[in-house]
Parts: C-alpha cells; sequence; structure tokens
C-alpha cells in the first residue's frame, strides 16, 4: 500500500500523511454509518421507525447530525480550567485514532507493523483514561468529576482482564506482532483462534514456523470463554451500556462530557465511535481472523486478480469489525446499567480469576502440545 | 461457591435471553404512524373542534346557556314579518337572524354539552383536531354568516320594528285609555254597559 502510494505521489511527507489519514477516512465514514445505525437498531429493537425524514428512510441523518453539531456554539465554562478543557477531547480522539497505527485493515495495509503491535494498543488505549479524567478534571462540575472518576475506576480495572486476554493469545501464537495473530489464523473458518487455532504448519510473516496440528481443538473451550470475556471487557474500555456508568445519563446528566457542547463534544463523541470500532477489530484480529476470510480463499485468488485480494481482506474486516459493533448496540438496547458495585464485582471476583486460570492452562498446554 | 458458579451462569444466560428478544423485536413490525403522513384512526363520537351548521341554526341560545365556560356568543336579532328565513332541515320555523356566533374554542374544554340540547342538531362535534394558531384571537371562530354590514342592518331593523310595535302598542293604548275614558263618561250616564272592559285588558297582554 505504501509503494503504491509513493508510486504515484513520490516519496515525500504528503505520501506519509495521505498513508497516515487512510484509516480517518474509514473511521469517520464508519462513524456516519455507526450513528445512522445506532439510532435505526435503537428504533427497531424498541419497535419504532427511527429518523424517516432527513432523506429516504431517514438515512442522511447523521450528515444532519454532523451539520448541527458544527453550528452548536463552543461553550467553555467560566470556572473551567480553559487550558485542560480544550485539550481533553482532542486528547480523547487522538488516543483513539493513535491505537488504528498497528490496526491491519487487510494484508497490504497497516499503518505501522511494529513487533510490538498487541503491547502497543495495551498501551495507548490507557490513554483515554488521562482524557477522560483531564476533561472531567477541568470541567469543574460535579457530574462530570464523578464520571470521571467512575470512568477511571472502570477503565484502570478491566484493563487487567483485557491485558491478559491479549497475552493468551500472545502465548499461543508467540507473537507481539498483529499481523503474525492474523497470519496465524489464515485458512477455514475452523483455522481461527475462537475455534483452537490453526491445524497445519502457518508460515508467519515475521519467518518464524507456526507447528500446529488438530490437537489444537483442545484449546477451543478456553478460546471461545476467552474470546467472550475480552469481548465483555472491551464493552467495558468503551464506556458503552451495560458499563455505561461513566456517562449514566440518568444519574450523572452525562459524565464527563457534560459540559462540552459542539465540536468538542463531537470529539468525544466520535472517540466513543473509534473506540467501538476498534475494540471490535481487536477481538476479530485475536480471536476471529481479522481480514482472513472464512472461506480459506479468495476471489481474487479464484479468479487470479491479485489487486482483489487486500480490498477482499479489508471487506472481511470490516464486515467483522461492524459485526461486533453491531452486537454492541444491540447489547446497549438489551441489559440496563450495571450498579458499581457489581461492576467491580464482576471484574475483580469473575473476570480477573477466570483470566489467570486461562492463561496459566494456555500456557501450560502450548508448554505441553 | 456453587452460589459464585450460578451467578456466572445466570449472568450470561439472562443476557443471551435478553438478546433473544431484542432481536425477536429488531424484525418485528413497527408500529409508528407517519403522523403528518399517516393518521390514526379516530373512534366515531370523539369530541374534536366543534362546528355549527348556520343554515339550521334557530338561534335559540340554548348551547350557550349549557355551556359550564360560557365560550359560546350568541345574538340575534328577530326577522321583519315581511322576511321569510325559511325552515331548518329539520323542519323548525327559522324566526331569529343570527347576527353573532361566537365560539371561542380556546376556552372550549371539549365536553360536548352544548351538542345535546341543540333542537336542530346542527352544532355537532368534528374529527378535525389539528387546529392550532399563532394567535389567541385566531381560536375565536365566528360562525354567523350574515356580513357586519348586514347584520347592522338586521339588528336595526329588529330595533325598528321593535320600536314601531312599542309605539304601535302606546298608541294602542292611548286609544283604549281614550275610549276607558270616554266610556266612563258614558257610564256616569249610562251605568249598566260594563261588559267590554274585560276584553279591552287582556288585548296588551298578547
Ligand atoms: S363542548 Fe362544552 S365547553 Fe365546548 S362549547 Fe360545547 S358546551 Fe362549551
Ligand atoms: S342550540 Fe342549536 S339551534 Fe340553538 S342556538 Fe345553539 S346551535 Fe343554534
Amino acid at each position: 500500500m505504501e509503494s503504491l502510494l509513493q508510486s504515484f505521489l513520490g516519496d515525500n511527507l504528503l505520501t506519509l500523511v495521505l498513508y497516515c489519514a487512510l484509516p480517518l477516512v474509514f473511521i469517520i465514514l464508519y462513524e456516519l454509518l455507526a450513528i445512522l445505525g445506532e439510532v435505526k437498531i435503537s428504533a427497531f429493537m424498541q419497535d419504532r421507525l427511527g429518523p424517516m425524514r432527513t432523506g429516504p428512510y431517514g438515512i442522511i441523518q447523521p450528515i444532519a447530525d454532523v451539520l448541527k453539531l458544527i453550528q452548536k456554539e463552543d461553550i467553555t465554562p467560566k470556572n473551567a480550567d480553559k487550558f485542560l478543557f480544550n485539550l481533553a477531547p482532542y486528547l480523547s480522539f487522538m488516543a483513539a485514532y493513535a491505537a488504528f497505527a498497528v490496526v491491519p485493515f487487510s494484508s497490504q495495509y497497516v499503518g505501522a507493523n511494529l513487533n510490538l503491535g498487541a503491547f502497543y494498543l495495551l498501551a495507548i488505549g490507557s490513554l483515554n483514561v488521562a482524557a477522560i479524567m483531564m476533561a472531567g478534571w477541568a470541567s469543574n462540575n460535579k457530574y462530570s468529576l464523578y464520571g470521571a472518576m467512575r470512568g477511571v475506576a472502570q477503565i484502570v480495572s478491566y484493563e487487567v482482564p483485557a491485558a491478559m486476554m491479549l497475552v493468551i493469545v500472545v502465548i499461543f501464537v508467540g507473537s507481539l506482532n498483529l499481523q503474525d495473530i492474523i497470519v496465524a489464523q489464515s485458512g477455514p473458518i475452523w483455522n481461527w483462534i475462537v475455534f483452537g487455532g490453526p491445524k497445519a504448519d502457518v508460515m508467519l510473516p515475521s519467518g518464524q514456523l507456526f507447528e500446529a496440528s488438530w490437537i489444537n481443538l483442545v484449546y477451543l473451550p478456553f478460546f471461545l470463554a476467552a474470546a467472550v470475556m475480552y469481548y465483555i471487557t472491551a464493552l467495558a474500555e468503551t464506556n458503552r451500556t451495560p458499563f455505561d456508568i461513566p456517562e449514566a445519563e440518568s444519574e450523572l446528566v452525562s459524565g464527563y462530557h457534560t459540559e462540552y457542547s459542539g465540536m468538542k463534544f463531537a470529539m468525544f463523541f466520535m472517540s466513543e465511535y473509534a473506540n467501538m470500532f476498534l475494540v471490535s477489530a481487536v477481538t476479530a484480529i485475536l480471536f476471529f481472523g481479522g481480514w482472513n476470510s472464512p472461506f480459506g480463499t479468495y476471489v481474487g485468488e479464484l479468479v487470479n486478480v491479485q489487486w482483489l485480494v487486500p480490498v477482499e481482506q479489508f471487506l472481511w474486516f470490516a464486515f467483522k469489525g461492524l459485526f461486533f459493533v453491531f452486537v454492541i448496540i444491540w447489547l446497549r438496547w438489551t441489559l440496563p446499567r450495571l450498579r458499581v458495585d457489581q461492576l467491580m464485582y464482576m471484574c475483580w471476583k469473575v473476570l480477573i480469576p477466570f483470566s489467570f486460570a486461562i492463561a496459566l492452562i494456555v500456557g501450560f498446554l502450548v508448554v505441553v502440545l | 461457591m456453587s452460589g459464585y458458579f450460578k451467578d456466572i451462569y445466570d449472568g450470561i444466560a439472562t443476557a443471551m435471553v435478553g438478546m433473544k428478544i431484542t432481536w425477536g423485536h429488531l424484525f418485528t413490525k413497527s408500529v409508528t404512524i407517519q403522523y403528518p403522513d399517516v393518521k390514526h384512526d379516530i373512534p366515531e363520537r370523539v369530541r374534536n373542534r366543534l362546528y355549527v351548521n348556520m343554515d339550521d341554526c334557530i338561534g335559540c341560545d340554548q348551547c350557550a346557556k349549557v355551556c359550564p365556560v360560557n365560550c359560546i356568543t350568541i345574538e340575534t336579532a328577530k326577522s321583519l314579518p315581511t322576511e321569510d328565513l325559511g325552515e331548518t332541515s329539520t323542519g323548525n320555523k327559522k324566526k331569529l337572524w343570527v347576527t353573532k356566533f361566537d365560539i371561542d374554542i380556546g376556552k372550549c374544554c371539549y365536553c360536548g354539552l352544548c351538542v345535546f340540547p341543540c333542537p336542530t342538531y346542527c352544532i355537532f362535534m368534528t374529527d378535525v383536531f389539528e387546529f392550532s394558531e399563532y394567535k389567541r384571537e385566531d381560536l375565536i371562530y365566528k360562525f354567523a354568516t350574515l356580513t357586519e354590514e348586514e347584520a347592522a342592518e338586521k339588528t336595526a331593523n329588529a330595533v325598528r320594528q321593535k320600536q314601531e310595535q312599542e309605539e304601535k302598542k302606546k298608541a294602542a293604548l292611548e286609544a283604549k285609555k281614550k275610549a276607558e275614558e270616554e266610556s266612563k263618561a258614558a257610564e256616569k250616564q249610562k251605568p249598566e254597559t260594563g261588559e267590554n272592559e274585560g276584553a279591552d285588558q287582556k288585548a296588551p297582554t298578547t
């Protein structure tokens, strides 16, 4: 992908900027879709129709929403800490966007093919906490502060099981590089890690040979549980219902972004949706084969059109990500919000012991098998 | 310990149950009615905006009297004997010009009480329920069919007619007095004739 851009534009800064901006284009398009999806899915689940007036079936509603947000007055409260208050939304979106750097959209496109990809993902994910705390503290508002405190407590707690799930996959594949993790799952659907990982030897892009056989089926229950648990922690890290206690509009107005309006609010909004896709994508990468086709082969390979393969990979990746985003929305309109103590109970007493147990078992099996 | 595992199991199982329900509703037909385009069927005998069919109104003022919030104002004028106002569709003879028939629908509480006493069934509820206005005055509905000049003319006619009648009455009264005096004068001469008196006294009451 980079070489393709270079061949068009030459090896200069513009190429680099364009290369980095590609995920942004994707995020913005995805966000328009997700806003519409959220309102429509929630409406359908409640036997309503949702927005119907802007465009046929209300499909240009997200554009109207964006236009409205752009027009809104940008208010900074008088007693807020102006610098931090204005910085927080951008930091929040930056944190979400920075994580996309290591997300492989296809075998040909990944912003930065880091060998420490999985680790980087964890590290940058914590940056969002700083943004939330900053927003809550700088707003000088009790609701914001409460929301921020809850948000930080929640995200910091849930980072532990999330990291453990990641570690489980890393132990199994033996690489922190996300492309390695995805390539290890290439082939048909039963090679996905959620179904016990590859059943035959794979050559990883980093040059390692990943030895595997059908005996990997013993991993299936552990990885299945790990996938579900990762998804739950991911949900908690994005502050979505049922884990939306930092926002909790019925008790905290809207938590840490109570005081934000206009584009700054939009930045928080974008970062929430970007995070939603990010965790969905990571779930897909770690457990559901990333950009791999579930059939083990691509139309481009069958008809021998090479450039079609990455496009298909991207489509599969987007499809998997969007599917998990759909499940997040589905859950949001199904489950009520957890209480703070229930949230902590779930994290420290359920997810963490189980994740450690699974990590131990998987580690043991990797050594033994 | 078993309680702990049961809680986890219940947590997962109930979430699944909930997801199944919402999944089902995802494909349930929506109950939304696209309101301004599509309207709900409204039940019969519903009480909405009032309408008065002025062709049938005889100006009897019954509806105005019964209205608990006094939002109907009716003014009438007697027709001249030369004018024929025709009959209502129920066969009642119209005798009054209705010079003013205002309903302040902003005050109306839609009790429907005005509908029942109407002898000609000409005031009734319609199925129109969208009649918001920007100004309060616009909610005063004027049903009178006469133009202002006509109304003024009819009122003037009625006043004149009344005056004429009163004058006539006065004249008749005076004439009677005269006749009485004359008869009294005559009585003094002939005290036996007193039978006319009763008939004369009855006449002014009609
Ligand atoms: S409906 Fe009731 S309140 Fe309205 S005009 Fe008739 S009697 Fe008066
Ligand atoms: S009761 Fe009927 S006829 Fe009488 S004034 Fe009212 S509307 Fe006219």
